[in-house]
């Protein structure tokens, strides 16, 4: 098949990613599994993390290890200064407007509960919409059920076209005047699929909804910029942005987040405490209760920094060929069906091998080394909608090279030999 | 195929996967339940009839990857004719085989022994273990209950 998939926001030719040089930066990659080198296409789980990463937390950890805020001596000091400088590199990364926009949680999943819990239980009535899409990640699903359970609200879902694209008609139709929350994927943990934020965006605010986005599957792949989406709300994970584990973010409108309760009482988000009545701190602090993720924040900065210093557009060209390359190469291996053929897409290539389960194709692929994450990507609508119990996704990063997804191919080949 | 793999992936393995033996839904079972595993959403289900305390015939179907479905075939072929008690006896030996306890091997079946190489591979010990989970289930009389790996 032609692979047609291309990157919004590629300007020109630009000279080849260096790629050898890249993987230098990550220990994660040399390791080996079962006798074989490891090929890592598990990145859509998550990333490995470069050096830097490591050193920053490392580093954080054994001379600044202090707890955060009102802390009177020099250490603590430090760890706040650390802190709020790993703030305004998020805020730096996704263009938000200002530093007190943005709220650490401990990953995509929290943050998206956050909005939900703070913003969704406070304007939700009986009978108001709350707007999915059918490629949802069952962490930008399951918190909007919970809602709609204690609200009243319904849940609707904006169907996937065969190419596994949202359809701006079927928007028109579902979009209504009790539509309150229309909350979706930047780009789709299965398909790879880039949804066109913006334009959802623009309609959705005329019909005077708020647009919460879920952005881990797109912070390691494109340019990200808050204000230019549009959107309200914003979550990502670091740990699939070659960042750690553990921390992530929230992105909220300022003039939304001042209105919104807090939704976990703690340490360090009160104004003032008595028995009487407890006020609660201005954003982000209001959302932050308790011991942050404090050398995760500071890895999460590294991350971003690391990031940063790399050439965006060759990155991304290279990313692009390695996914027409697999397109290209998987795609026409015989028994094999695409899932996911989006015009604009990440380098995701999810795929069912006929007759075979996924966990069997896992398992073989594993036994050659090649990582690959295989069943229904915690998207069982998804799964439903294409008729498939599961697929394989072999998801790639910058540092992936075109000779892994030749081996890849190999061991794809191994799966028919052991299973005919 | 490697000797890695050759272990996990026994051609009486192969063989159950592709012609699993009574694949059925069952016509007049007195007992069924229902073997979920919520990590990879696999299914299946399980029928027993009981004469008496004998299981005079089971049958299974659902969608699983090789080594649930092999499982499920090789199981149901075993337990046929067994006394729920037997029946029982070889579910907790086989629930001890497969993470790879020693000795475990020596009351089973000699068929079940080739999923000692689900050892080597611990996300698919759940695969392994799911059906036998939904016999056990239907045998102790949880009808329709429905029964989890997690």
């Amino acid at each position: 098949m032609t692979a047609t998939a291309r990157v919004t926001g590629i300007t020109g030719a630009t000279t080849p990613f260096q790629v050898e040089r890249a993987r230098d930066e990550f220990p994660g990659l040399t390791a080996r599994i079962r006798g074989y080198p490891l090929v890592y296409l598990d990145n859509a789980a998550t990333s490995q993390r470069p050096r830097r990463v490591i050193e920053a937390i490392s580093n954080f950890e054994l001379t600044h290890a202090a707890n955060v805020h009102r802390g009177v001596h020099t250490l603590s000091q430090e760890a706040t200064a650390a802190y709020d400088e790993a703030r305004e590199k998020v805020r730096g990364f996704i263009n938000a407007e200002h530093g007190s926009e943005i709220i650490f949680t401990s990953g995509t999943t929290a943050s998206l509960n956050l909005v939900a819990a703070s913003y969704g239980r406070t304007i939700l009535k009986s009978g108001d919409e709350i707007l999915l899409t059918e490629m949802e990640h069952h962490s930008n699903l399951v918190p909007w059920q919970l809602l709609a359970e204690q609200t009243g609200a319904v849940v609707l879902a904006l169907p996937v076209n065969d190419r596994g694209e949202l359809e701006q008609e079927s928007f028109a139709r579902l979009i209504g005047p009790r539509t309150r929350i229309v909350a979706l994927a930047h780009v789709s943990n299965v398909l790879g699929t880039v949804n066109p934020v913006r334009e959802i965006a623009d309609l959705a605010h005329a019909r005077g909804a708020v647009v919460v986005v879920d952005g881990a599957q797109a912070v390691p792949h494109l340019p990200i910029d808050v204000q230019q989406l549009g959107c309200d709300f914003y979550a990502a994970s670091a740990h699939k942005m070659y960042g750690p584990t553990g921390v992530g973010f929230l992105y909220g409108r300022l003039d939304l987040l001042e209105k919104m309760p807090p939704w976990q009482g703690g340490g360090g988000m009160i104004e003032r405490v008595s028995f009487e009545g407890t006020t609660f701190a201005p954003p982000p602090a209001r959302f932050e209760a308790g011991t942050p993720p404090i050398s995760q924040a500071v890895g999460l900065g590294a991350a971003i920094d690391y990031l940063g210093a790399l050439p965006a557009d060759s990155l991304a060209q290279h990313e692009q060929s390695l996914l027409i390359y697999a397109t290209e190469q998987v795609g026409r291996l015989p028994g094999i069906r695409l899932i996911g053929t989006a015009q604009d897409r990440v380098s995701v290539l999810s795929f069912v091998f006929e007759g075979v389960h996924p966990h069997d194709v896992g398992t073989v692929l594993d036994a050659k080394g090649v990582a690959v994450r295989a069943g229904h990507h915690c998207a069982q609508p998804l799964m439903r909608r294409f008729g498939v119990q599961g697929t394989v996704r072999a998801s790639f990063g910058f540092y992936n090279l075109r000779e892994e997804v030749d081996l890849l191919v190999e061991a794809l080949g191994e799966v028919r030999r052991v299973f005919g | 195929m490697t000797g890695d793999l050759s272990e996990l992936y026994q051609s009486l393995i192969l063989d159950h996967n592709r012609a699993p033996r009574n694949f059925r839904v069952m016509e007049g079972a007195n007992r069924h339940a229902e073997g979920y595993n919520p990590l990879c959403g696999d299914s299946l289900c399980v029928w027993l009839k009981l004469e008496g305390d004998k299981i005079a015939d089971a049958s299974f179907q659902g969608s699983g990857c090789a080594i649930s479905k092999a499982s499920a075939s090789l199981m149901t072929t075993v337990v046929k004719g067994k006394t729920k008690e037997e029946a029982g006896e070889i579910f907790a030996n086989f629930q001890r085989m497969v993470p790879g306890q020693a000795g475990a091997t020596d009351n089973l079946p000699a068929r079940l022994a080739v999923f000692a190489g689900v050892r080597e591979y611990p996300a698919r010990v759940k695969c392994a273990s799911l059906p036998w989970h939904a016999m056990k289930a239907a045998l102790e009389a949880r009808e329709t209950e429905r029964v989890s790996t997690e």
